[in-house]
């Protein structure tokens, strides 16, 4: 079996072991249900004050490291590039090795136009670096996007490190010792972007994580989003359903990317300094790690991959150069039992179907299916 | 066959030195139901694939509604106006039926990234389009009862419906079935039969490939008949079945006769 067959193995057979949570949400009353959802958002925002919460905070807290530094540095953005990446991974099928790439153009356009050849504002580099980003992911896509399966996963491979190759070899981009002094993002009435206060970067972070993933539920439940789930299923089926297979697959990608450029964007604006071995292959691996373990092609379990793939190891600093180890450990465990991933893809639930059920037998409102 | 929908035009495929189809020409008139019959290995799921653009043929032409077929995309072709079936079923398993009957019914439409994005107004118009037309289409073909379940929990035979339901999705001139009463009981194969008419009616025009020959011979106009990838004859059903030639490719000549 191809290195590919196995993963879409592992993607396929949504199972329905925890379909609870969401679905129960899905059920509520509209008000009941949205209140939920302030509330859940508000408790996101607090995130920072976790730790001085009883059980939770012992639950949570990294030991020996700023959590704040945590949540800010590692969190949001891997949870940012774990929903891009699930994107090109999970729904459209498209095994991407070297998403790293995309995340190391973004941090490297903000460098680049605020630091090392103009000075923009982060403000400005932000939309520039995105479009670059998506632009390169359509560079990368247009010759690559005709191979399938494994010989995609190799050439998107060789990309991450050409880019990395690239950056450490061109002086104009700074060489081996990067880019430094990067713009930060502006400072909006009270949050000031500093140095020794984590907390704006964190609600920023996590204000773009909630518009991204805006954006996305709308194209999962569109035409886009069954079409890249029509070539994830079956490709050549898809395609004799009419299917442009190639323009979706680089929509997908170009996506993808542009999400990925944003993460970069935001990491760039936040450590303010950044050289090649920011973006070594191990990340893109680790990125990819996080959909898995979460749950490829259901979002909130690439959400929630990308928490724990970023603050677990943080947590474990407690067994000092064993942390890693446990790391790996705790992954295992977690493949071993749940396959599918934290939070499994599920069958969509057609919600409209009982409405229109009751609209046919003229009997409107008689009970549900 | 003045008004012909789709023609074959010494059409011949050959992979390698292995030639499935050798010069084959047949034509499918408007509203007709064309049956393609022959001994396994005949060449006519190789046809159909020609015709629907998986492959490409090595030489002859296909002219579809007036317009050569030659260097369109599949996908471009399917919008054109041919839509299929497949001999073993490729659903999309993990998604719910009616969903899969979704995918068919976009290809008429436009909305892409940006209006989906924007939700504008004319992607909840084709949402909704979407959506009518799909149960419209599960309730023709029967199955409607369970639109909501994924395709690869769905019986066998509804599986079968199901890919007829996402191919006239597609709005299709032409339905290409490939096998569809495959693994059906009798009864089964009476419903479809029926279902086939039925599909005709509606002002489809439908190429058949089939097996079962009291099906082929019930449901069908006319009658094209391959043997190692050559056409040996065309008629109606009653002349294919008696002609000596169509005998022979199916039980072998007596040996009295060569």
């Amino acid at each position: 079996m191809s290195l590919s067959e196995t993963f879409k193995g592992l993607t396929s057979k949504p199972a329905h072991a925890i379909s609870g949570v969401g679905e129960r949400i899905g059920d509520l009353p509209k008000v009941s249900r949205w209140s939920l959802i302030a509330l859940f958002i508000a408790s996101l925002y607090l995130m920072p004050w976790w730790p001085k919460v009883p059980i939770l905070g012992w639950v949570v807290d990294t030991p020996g490291t700023s959590f704040e530094g945590v949540i800010t540095d590692k969190v949001v953005i891997y949870v940012l590039v774990a929903l891009g990446l699930n994107v090109v991974v999970g729904l459209a099928g498209l095994l991407d090795l070297g998403y790293v790439g995309f995340y190391a153009v973004g941090a490297y356009t903000v460098g680049i136009l605020s630091s090392q050849h103009a000075n923009l504002p982060w403000l400005v580099c932000v939309p520039i670096a995105v479009a670059v980003s998506m632009i390169s992911g359509v560079i990368l896509g247009t010759p690559t996007l005709r191979l399938r399966g494994d010989y995609l996963a190799i050439v998107t491979l060789g990309f991450g490190e050409i880019i990395r190759i690239s950056a450490n070899n061109a002086e104009w981009l700074g060489g081996s010792r990067g880019i430094s002094k990067i713009a930060k993002p502006p400072n909006i009435g009270p949050l000031k972007f500093g140095i020794l206060d984590a907390k704006p970067y964190f609600f920023l972070g996590l204000t773009v994580i909630i518009v991204v993933i805006f954006f996305l539920r709308r194209l999962e439940s569109s035409r886009v989003g069954r079409a890249w789930n029509a070539v994830r299923e079956d490709e050549d089926a898809a395609e004799l359903m009419g299917v442009n297979t190639f323009k979706f697959k680089l929509w997908a990608f170009a996506i993808g990317a542009a999400i990925g450029g944003l993460a970069g964007t935001l990491y760039a604006g936040k450590v303010r300094f950044i050289n090649p071995s920011n973006f070594p292959l191990q990340l893109s691996i680790l990125f990819l790690a996080a959909v898995v373990l979460g749950g490829t092609g259901n979002m909130w379990g690439a959400i929630l991959g990308g928490a724990v793939v970023a603050w677990m190891p943080e947590r474990f600093r407690g067994f000092a150069d064993k942390r890693v180890f446990v790391f790996g450990v705790v992954l295992v465990l977690v493949m071993v039992f749940r396959p599918q991933g934290l939070i499994p893809r599920k069958i969509r639930k057609e919600r409209w179907l009982a409405n229109w059920r009751s609209s046919q037998s003229g009997e409107a409102g008689v009970g549900r299916d | 066959m003045t008004d012909s929908l789709l023609s074959v035009d010494n059409l011949t495929m050959q992979f390698g030195g292995v030639t499935a189809l050798s010069e084959v020409s047949f034509d499918i008139a408007r509203g007709e139901i064309l049956g393609l019959i022959g001994p396994n290995g005949a060449g006519k799921t190789t046809c159909f694939n020609v015709i629907t653009g998986v492959y490409t043929a090595t030489s002859g032409a296909i002219t579809f509604d007036g317009q050569p077929l030659a260097g369109l995309k599949r996908y471009q072709i399917t919008k054109r106006g041919i839509a299929r079936t497949f001999q073993n079923i490729r659903l999309f398993p993990d998604m719910t039926a009616v969903e899969n009957v979704m995918v068919g019914a976009d290809a008429n439409h436009k909305t892409s990234v940006g209006g989906a994005l924007i939700g504008s107004r004319r992607h909840h118009r084709e949402e909704r389009e979407g959506r009518d037309r799909a149960m419209e289409l599960l309730t023709f073909m029967g199955i409607a009862d369970r639109a909501g379940d994924a395709a690869r929990n769905l019986p066998y035979g509804y599986q079968r419906r199901l890919e007829i339901a996402r191919a006239l999705a597609t709005n299709p001139k032409l339905l290409c079935l490939d096998e569809p009463a495959a693994g059906f009981t009798p009864a089964e194969k009476q419903e479809l039969m029926e279902l086939i008419r039925k599909i005709r009616a509606q002002g489809y025009t439908v190429l058949l490939i089939e097996h079962d020959m009291s099906l082929v011979m019930g449901v069908t106009d006319r009658i094209v008949v391959l043997d190692f990838g050559k056409l040996i004859a065309t008629g109606s059903p009653a002349e294919v079945q008696n002609n000596p030639d169509v005998i022979s490719a199916y039980l072998g000549v007596p040996d009295d006769a060569a």
